[in-house]
């Protein structure tokens, strides 16, 4: 399970070819932060750093909610760890019909064996 | 049998790894202990094909499995689940014998997807890459939100939800 999180925090953090956005991750692991407050710390303005979390967003490593006037970002994993469950799900299927190709092409492997020797003889 | 013996001796031994490699592909990895010619055989012929495919735990039926294996020809399988039933069908674009298949599944709704095996012999085994290529991010996207593409389903809404997302997802052809 490990590793397939892993592949998919590879592929986010495609999203994440940028430090600032890394920094903002890294601010919302301590705890959740308004844009304002984002743009403030990493010395952006209100729309540049809306751009990055919207990124981020998209990505399903930030989620936003709007209170009032505020807009609250926090860590977003859900997505990841939904995708990361069907991925594992996938592989279990994939798994499990190799496992019956292993049988089916076990058998054509005596058979040709089998058949081979007839041959000989 | 020293094969067998090997496996059970490392676990981590042929391995199903899978991986979604971009917005749009998602991708299955395994090596088979058998030359590709065998592993080609038993994607290729249809009376083979139905042994493997759908996996017993799924508590579907194979009614039937034509599989017409040549550039343009097409395949089409018949599934039961209680009273209903369901049909995955599509044509085949590549047929390369022992070393890649081609083919599109043509029974979801946001386009097709396509499918490509490849088949590597190394040694007198064969590494299977299977990749789907979705038609869009949203398709696989919303295979992915179904949630039901695989696991062992243990209901039969679970049932009818993997069967929707087979054909959504083309996972099943």
């Amino acid at each position: 399970m490990v590793q397939y999180c892993q592949t998919r925090f590879d592929v986010s953090f495609g999203a994440l070819a940028d430090a600032t956005r890394r920094g903002v991750l890294e601010q919302l692991g301590r705890a959740d932060a308004s844009i304002t407050a984002l743009a403030e710390k990493f010395h952006m303005t209100l729309t540049g750093m809306k751009k990055h979390v919207g990124v981020l967003e998209q990505a399903g490593l930030v989620t936003t909610e709007k209170v009032g006037r505020v807009r609250t970002c926090k860590l977003g994993l859900r997505g990841l760890q939904e995708e990361a469950a069907w991925i594992e799900r996938y592989r279990q299927l994939w798994g499990a019909r190799f496992d019956e190709l292993d049988k089916v092409v076990e058998e054509l492997k005596l058979k040709e064996k089998v058949d081979g020797r007839k041959k000989r003889t | 049998m020293d094969e067998r013996r090997e496996r059970e001796t490392n676990p981590t031994k042929n391995r199903t790894a899978v991986e979604r490699k971009s917005e749009r592909e998602l991708v299955a990895t395994r090596t088979v202990n058998g030359p590709a010619r065998l592993v080609f055989e038993a994607w290729t012929k249809a009376e083979l094909f139905r042994r493997w495919w759908v996996p017993k735990s799924y508590g579907l039926t194979l009614l039937s499995c034509e599989m017409d294996v040549r550039v343009g020809g097409r395949y089409r399988l018949v599934f039961s689940h209680q009273a209903s039933t369901m049909e995955f069908f599509g044509t085949y674009r590549e047929v390369t014998p022992h070393s890649r298949l081609v083919w599109t599944n043509e029974e979801g709704d946001n386009g097709e997807t396509l499918t490509t095996v490849t088949f590597d012999e190394n040694a007198g085994k064969t590494l299977l890459v299977v990749h789907d290529l979705y038609p869009s991010k949203e398709a696989l996207d919303a295979a992915v939100a179904s949630g039901s593409t695989g696991g062992m389903p243990e209901t039969l809404d679970q049932l009818d939800e993997l069967l929707v997302s087979l054909g959504s997802s083309a996972v099943t052809k």
